[in-house]
């Protein structure tokens, strides 16, 4: 996770790891160790915001259940990956790193995802303007042709993952691609607009049926936050 | 002309979809197996008949694009076909490990005991990263010490030279969302209510052609 997304995005606040309290003793060395710990976000709305697209009971289980899970599982990690570290056991930093990807990319994935959203009273919903509208006609002709191009990306994740906006910080051009599991965006390209296509992150509202989850939760899609990314 | 593949079909459940309450709800198996299980027989159908056109037309590329959808779709109807006759109603003298005797035997040998091979496969099964399953797999020709609990992503299947799907338990959230929400350590607890030794210990008895006889039958 690059130092230049904390700086650069309104997210900041919300991952920004806030210092901690207690301090952890290192066992036989007698080291302490002292470091910030990733919190759970607040929703800037309500759990109930985003319905019909999205019910408030979908919202409630997957902020304060779900998200808070990786929370927590990610200090955990954070906290062994510490003591390895302290200790310079390199195999032990290595055994860690799936759990950091995964639970670290669960935090990271859904904080930028519930800023992604909005009620429509909100401008949920509310066509991108400036640059970003200026690049997504220029790559994609238009905003429905992108939708549908994102529509069909998100329908063709085999298993659990997550579709992107995405900017390449090396061109600056825009592009859409999945990632698996909790893989955040992270090293090229810079994430702009990110829906969850995890089976929780709907199957309480439309079961199997995802292609209308898909479909309905352009309602609630808050460009603005894709466009303060986009640089 | 094009070549007509089989066409598999959905294969009945061996009990009604409330049999398994009240450790899977009728509305979760209903989805599972009509929905869920329907919609990979659908595509792997769809698959392989653009994989027969493009042999037809010794279209190479086509045939290897066609890999990603045919094992996901594929790998979904074996391992689904597999997990419904993995359940029996808890009532059923089926789901007691006694119905199980060889396999037992051999899951105590390897673990120490039933309920060390239980921890071993929740604690698996709950530190899957995404979707998946995890599988009791036994060796064809091996010793009993080649049972292994093994975690595929996804919906790849078990299905390596010689490798017996003895026992498989779906991790996907919608096996069990609609019921048990993110509490996936509670479906993990309750699943071993209905697994059905009896169809273990024929697995574990028999071959890996054995296993999958169940596809055969809804072809």
């Amino acid at each position: 996770m690059s130092a230049t997304l904390l700086r650069a995005s309104t997210l900041r606040a919300a991952l920004r790891a806030a210092p901690v309290a207690s301090s952890k003793r290192a066992g036989l060395v007698g080291a302490t160790f002292v470091r910030g710990k990733a919190t759970l976000p607040d929703l800037p709305y309500d759990y109930g915001a985003l319905e019909p697209a999205i019910s408030g009971k979908i919202m409630e289980l997957h902020h304060k259940m779900h998200h808070n899970t990786y929370v927590n599982s990610y200090n955990q990690a954070a906290e062994k990956m510490a003591e390895a570290q302290s200790k310079e056991d390199i195999k032990a930093q290595i055994a860690l790193l799936p759990l950091i990807n995964f639970h670290g990319g669960g935090h990271i994935n859904h904080t930028l995802f519930w800023e992604n959203l909005a009620p429509t009273s909100q401008g949920g919903g509310k066509p991108p303007s400036g640059a970003l509208a200026k690049a997504i006609d220029d790559g994609y002709g238009s905003l429905d042709t992108l939708k549908e191009k994102f529509n069909t990306a998100l329908a063709g994740i085999q298993g659990s993952g997550w579709a992107w906006l995405v900017q390449d910080t090396q061109t600056g051009k825009i592009a859409i691609k999945t990632y698996a599991n909790q893989d955040p965006v992270v090293g090229q390209f810079r994430p702009l607009l990110g829906i969850d296509a995890w089976e929780h992150a709907y199957y309480l509202d439309y079961q199997n049926r995802k292609a209308e989850y898909f479909k309905a939760v352009w309602n609630v899609v808050n460009w603005k936050a894709a466009e303060k990314r986009f640089q | 002309m094009d070549a007509k593949p089989a066409q598999f079909h959905l294969p009945p459940l061996p009990y009604a979809y409330h049999a398994l309450e009240p450790h899977i709800s009728r509305q979760i198996m209903e989805l599972h197996h009509t929905k869920h299980h329907q919609t990979y027989i659908t595509n792997l159908n769809a698959a392989l008949q653009t994989q027969a056109t493009a042999m037809s037309t010794s279209d190479l590329a086509t045939q290897i694009s066609l890999r990603a959808a045919i094992t996901f779709n594929g790998g979904g109807h074996i391992n689904h076909s597999l997990f419904w006759l993995n359940m029996a109603p808890a009532s059923s003298p089926d789901t007691k490990t006694s119905s199980a005797p060889t396999l037992t035997e051999a899951i105590i040998r390897k673990w120490g005991g039933e309920k060390e091979f239980k921890d071993a496969f929740s604690k698996a099964l709950l530190g899957i990263q995404g979707s998946g399953w995890g599988w009791l797999v036994k060796q064809e020709g091996a010793k009993e010490s080649s049972l292994t609990i093994v975690i595929t992503k996804d919906q790849d299947p078990v299905v390596g030279a010689g490798q017996v799907p003895v026992l498989g338990i779906d991790m996907w959230e919608h096996a069990y969302y609609l019921q048990y929400l993110n509490g996936k350590a509670a479906y993990v607890e309750n699943i071993w209510n209905v697994i059905n030794w009896k169809v273990a210990e024929e697995r574990y008895l028999g071959a890996q052609a054995d296993a999958f006889k169940v596809l055969k039958a809804s072809m």
